[in-house]
């Protein structure tokens, strides 16, 4: 019997390659290429007004030097809205090469082509670029009073407005017993993969063909992309992604200006060319996400039941919205969590600042949407002197009420219908985790040891596994050697190990001979990408349907061959044989021998597949007309709607009484994410999520000035979380099956990331008696609060004592 | 985040560094762990036309003791100094300080006296060197000098050394008998630039204090000594008057905000470390006698 795969601890196949620096990422190719570089606006707004290249033609080892106007074609025209939203009504995109203005410091003027990266760079020093400056708009404030505007043709700087309202919130709110309102902040951070972006061009000037590997989530849609820009047919070129040093969404975004430019020039240069972003580059020239300012208003009654919730929210999208209004839809959607809101009502605001642009980062709006709504229900729990545990679970979705639609259109265009979820049993479990029900005495005990301690909580339900849908190929080689092709990519997830895992399972073959390959568009031509935690829901699922098709072929060749029913047989370990009679067998590698029928044998064993092996019908046709050559298939997975996943996060923080310096001492996660495949690669998906988080709560802003100069763009002031600000993260599971998909399994990608800042700004609320509004929060911040709450400055000085 | 071009200069004795810095003057610059200047060099901070690598100088490896002194040479790394038993031996507030260096893979390359050249005042190492009364060794054009710490500082990033020298050795000052020390300092992420740090000095003749001083990390624009003998003196173990000493310390330092903290806060920190090193340094006896 083959061991089972699916569900186990397997360890992950990819990691002893990547560990011991045997990773092949995007720079590291290409040896030999030309290095591109380019000139990046210092300003965060103004006009261009001359470009100087000519001392930087003087450098040795300059090849080529382009502005806007070198570019042709459709390279010159602005870069595509990727997803069009009828609410987006000024969607505004940037060029390749910033065309008569710059709208963000760090958007491309000029790009150099050289020798190498130093001599590229030598060159852009060269360059003298003149600007006339125009009045900056930084952060939502600015943007919302509208006094200085973008772009000059969208009024009040507004990008989308979108309302959604479910029951009549008016109505609701006027006969609420109690109400509150809320105004909240939260602060830009982003992805900061390891490594950033990078593209590799190949140009063959014989085939006319371009290879283009790119550090991206999605690599068919690089290549409708570039194939669109370059006026090229998609036959012409192919789009590798090679390992990937970390997304969280960044990458999904495409084609950045250079995913156009790079292939363009080496098409017009006939070299191969190549671009490695740079961690400056990457600050200034990617993309952030989270910053919103919130009002919430909440209706309830005295037993803290929401009545009606009306949330209003200004999204600041930064210069441009090539990735649409994703983010702030997700906010607005996914802001209900596991609870019944009574009367909605959402209206938002995407705002254009003259700041880096904003599209999805690792929970894409649902961090923002889960603050909000936590805080608000801390916010009850205070209000009416009620357990804030209790008041969550009054709230809850019941399992009986499932599936349950929430009268919202969600991301996908589709209904907000959660499949399925048990909210009380995953609350039961976490305050089992994290002793919610003793927090009380451990208080008073760190009290008596002058210590400050609090406890904060947050829920959260994520849409995961969104469409259109993925493809799955599986072959089976004549060696045995099972090779599975899905066209998403991976950036470091585990994707080996457990689409491996699902192929073994289905096929009946050990987990070694299953190699599986991620986005290359020559092995798989349709697919949709890697985000919304989607790549075990959409290609686990795809890779299952594509073995179960490979496998009814395999037992229908070997029954014929064993003169059997197929219905008889069995697969395990890669042995086809009767069941309960195990000496009656074929291997599956001889059955794809079987399955190809030969004129020439390459090799013994393919001897039984040629045309005197006297193993065929002489009546029929070596293939049958509904049948093809070889042991493979394809099948593709398409859901009608998301996969909600959920979870419950708890923690417990010290603050120091005197200096407000922040510990989280104790960390404790609930995550149902469905049926897992492999819970070891759900936890460290959930501890890298919880990394990310505690960075949001607690480290990560991008701080601009006024001028829209971003002041932290280093890892030495953008403070992402050591492993040493980490906390260990305590995880307990529960498994509700997804009833949409044919594993049952629910994305679990985001899902650490969704709650953290919400249970931190719960937890330092709850130690220091104090109303958090603002998250991230710092020591200093902190201190800061409690000197401004303190009816004494000179006790708030020194600090509590 | 390439670097401008540059020469790269290979001496092999302490004479042709001191030679090729003189013929390049303020265009050149001194490369040894490099944990500072490489950055600065590849963002384009810099662009200096000369760099005089002294990693392959000779002489200039070593950690010398003795009775007054433990002597450090310009290419003695951070870790190799934190791992030196008879530094650590002959005077505890080396290693105190060292360890509190950024990561250990900057300790490995990173050395102590280019640290203590770079004059940052986030830097532990300065700091250290004012409060042991360290000498700076110089060899320049016209031979050797020394240069007390206290007149080394000028500002931040700025030193009394002329762009012809090079700094060989620092020679901490050991400390006299019953004295213990502390050093601590707190970031915003482990290893991190400090937001305020402080090393102490504490010398007991009994129960009692005899004399005290203390020194900061990144809130004084150099570093400096504040004597805390006045008010400790004679005041015994246990009954130290922190308040005072906590105030004494927000009077002397001069923090600067920035997007991290305010001023105010680092003030305040910097009082609080000093008010908790200083009860730590007289009560516990295991680190300072480390």
């Amino acid at each position: 019997m083959s061991t089972r795969q699916f569900g186990e601890r397997v360890q992950r196949r990819e990691d002893p390659r990547l560990l011991t620096g045997n990773g092949r990422y995007v720079d590291d190719l290409g040896r030999g290429a030309l290095h591109a570089a380019f000139v990046r606006s210092p300003h965060a707004h103004a006009r261009i007004t001359d470009i100087d290249i000519a001392d930087a033609w003087e450098l040795a080892g300059v090849e080529a030097i382009y502005t806007w106007e070198d570019l042709d074609g459709r390279v010159a025209d602005p870069l595509p809205v990727l997803i069009p939203h009828p609410a987006m009504t000024h969607a505004r995109t940037g060029h390749c090469l910033a065309k008569d203005a710059v709208n963000h410091v760090g958007e491309a003027v000029v790009m150099v082509v050289a020798r190498d990266r130093y001599v590229a760079e030598d060159a852009c020093a060269r360059i003298t670029v003149t600007y006339e400056s125009l009045p900056a708009v930084v952060g939502v404030d600015r943007a919302r009073e509208g006094a200085h505007l973008v772009h000059d043709d969208v009024p009040g700087n507004v990008a989308a407005n979108l309302r959604q309202e479910v029951g009549d919130v008016d109505a609701a709110l006027a006969a609420a017993p109690n109400t509150l309102t809320l105004e909240l902040a939260i602060e830009r951070s982003a992805c900061m993969p390891m490594e950033g972006k990078g593209v590799y061009a190949r140009w063959d000037a014989d085939e006319g063909s371009l290879r283009l590997f790119s550090s991206t989530q999605t690599s068919t849609g690089v290549r409708a992309a570039v194939a669109a820009k370059l006026g090229m047919p998609l036959a012409k070129v192919e789009v590798v992604t090679p390992d990937v040093g970390g997304g969280f969404g960044v990458k999904i975004v495409h084609p950045w200006p250079e995913e156009v430019l790079v292939p363009w020039a080496a098409r017009a240069l006939g070299r191969d060319v190549k671009w490695t972003e740079d961690r400056r580059e990457h600050f200034v020239s990617s993309a952030h996400e989270r910053g919103q300012l919130q009002e919430v208003t909440v209706g309830f009654d005295d037993d803290g039941r929401l009545l009606a919730l009306d949330v209003r929210f200004w999204h600041d999208n930064g210069a441009y919205t090539p990735y649409g209004i994703i983010v702030p839809i997700i906010t607005a959607t996914q802001l209900l969590g596991p609870y019944k809101p009574g009367a909605y009502r959402v209206e938002f605001w995407s705002l254009y600042t003259n700041t880096v642009i904003v599209t999805p980062y690792r929970g894409a709006g649902r961090p923002q949407g889960c603050y909000a709504m936590e805080r608000t229900m801390d916010a009850i729990a205070a209000h009416l002197g009620l357990d804030r545990a209790e008041v969550r679970s009054r709230n809850f979705i019941q399992p009986d009420e499932m599936p349950y639609d929430q009268g919202l259109m969600f991301q996908d265009g589709r209904p907000l219908k959660y499949d399925s979820g048990d909210f009380p049993a995953s609350l039961a479990k976490l305050k089992d985790l994290v002793g919610w029900d003793d927090f009380a005495a451990y208080r008073a005990q760190a009290e008596r040891e002058g210590r400050r301690v609090g406890l904060g909580i947050g829920c959260y339900v994520e849409g995961t596994g969104v469409g259109p849908y993925e493809g799955g190929h599986v072959q089976v080689e004549t060696s045995g050697r099972v090779n599975v092709a899905t066209g998403l990519t991976t950036q470091g997830q585990g994707h080996q190990t457990i689409l491996a895992q699902i192929v073994a399972d289905e096929l009946g073959v050990p987990i070694e001979d299953v190699h599986v390959t991620t986005g290359d568009t020559r092995r798989m031509a349709y697919a949709v990408g890697t985000f919304a935690s989607r790549g075990a829901v959409m290609s686990g699922n795809a890779v299952a349907l594509a073995s179960r098709v490979v496998r009814a072929k395999a037992l229908r060749i070997a029954a014929e061959a064993l003169e059997v029913s197929a219905d008889d047989l069995e697969i395990s370990d890669g042995v086809i044989s009767v069941k309960g009679a195990p000496g009656t067998s074929i291997d599956l590698k001889t059955v794809a021998v079987l399955s190809n029928p030969l004129r020439y044998a390459f090799d013994t064993s393919a001897q039984a597949a040629t045309q005197f092996a006297g193993t065929f019908d002489p009546d029929k046709p070596p293939v049958a007309d509904d049948d093809e050559p070889g042991l493979e298939g394809q099948d593709f997975y398409s859901p009608t709607q998301a996969t909600f996943a959920n979870g419950m996060h708890a923690a417990i923080v010290e603050t120091d009484p005197v200096t407000a310096e922040i510990r989280i001492l104790r960390y404790c996660v609930v995550h149902d994410c469905g049926v897992m495949v492999n819970p070891l690669i759900v936890e460290g998906q959930v501890h890298g999520g919880v990394a990310q988080g505690v960075g949001g709560a607690l480290y990560e802003r991008m701080v601009y000035d006024e001028g829209g100069q971003l002041l932290n763009a280093s890892f030495m002031d953008f403070l992402i979380p050591y492993a040493s600000e980490v906390p260990t993260v305590e995880t307990d599971h529960l498994e509700t099956p997804s009833p949409l998909n044919p594993l049952g399994i629910k994305g679990a990608g985001e899902a650490g990331t969704i709650p953290v800042s919400a249970v931190i700004a719960s937890a330092i609320e709850d130690a220091e008696g104090l109303t958090i509004r603002s998250m991230p929060i710092s020591p200093a911040e902190l201190w800061e609060l409690r000197r401004q709450h303190s009816p004494d400055p000179v006790t708030a000085q020194e600090g509590p004592r | 985040m390439k670097p401008a071009p540059f020469v790269h200069h290979a001496p092999r004795t302490v004479d042709e560094a001191v030679s090729v810095l003189g013929e390049v003057g303020h265009d050149g610059k001194v490369l040894a762990g490099g944990q500072s200047l490489i950055p600065v060099l590849n963002m384009r901070l810099a662009s200096p036309g000369h760099l005089v690598d002294i990693n392959g100088v000779a002489g200039l490896g070593a950690v010398d003791i003795t009775p007054e002194h433990v002597r450090v040479g310009a290419l003695v790394r951070h870790a190799g100094l934190e791992r030196h038993g008879g530094a650590a031996a002959a005077l505890p507030l080396l290693r105190q300080a060292v360890r509190n260096v950024a990561h250990p893979a900057i300790r490995t390359r990173g050395t102590t006296v280019g640290s203590i050249a770079h004059a940052d005042p986030a830097g532990e190492m300065p700091s250290v060197a004012v409060l042991t009364g360290a000498t700076v060794e110089v060899v320049g054009p016209s031979g050797p000098r020394e240069i007390p710490a206290a007149d080394f500082f000028t500002g931040p990033l700025e030193t009394t050394l002329a762009p012809d020298e090079l700094v060989v050795a620092v020679r901490f000052g050991r400390l006299p008998a019953g004295t213990r020390t502390w050093f601590t300092e707190s970031a915003r992420r482990s290893g991190d630039y400090a937001l305020a740090g402080v090393a102490l000095v504490v010398t007991l003749d009994g129960d009692a204090v005899a004399a005290a001083r203390a020194s900061f990390v990144s809130v004084t624009p150099v570093p400096d000594v504040l004597d805390l003998t006045d008010l400790l003196a004679g005041r015994t173990v246990g009954d130290l008057p922190l308040d005072a000493v906590a105030e004494a310390v927000r009077a002397h330092v001069d923090p600067e905000s920035d997007i991290h903290a305010s001023a105010d806060y680092r003030r305040m920190l910097a009082a609080e470390l000093t008010r908790r090193a200083l009860a730590a340094c007289t009560t516990d006896h295991t680190e300072g006698a480390a």
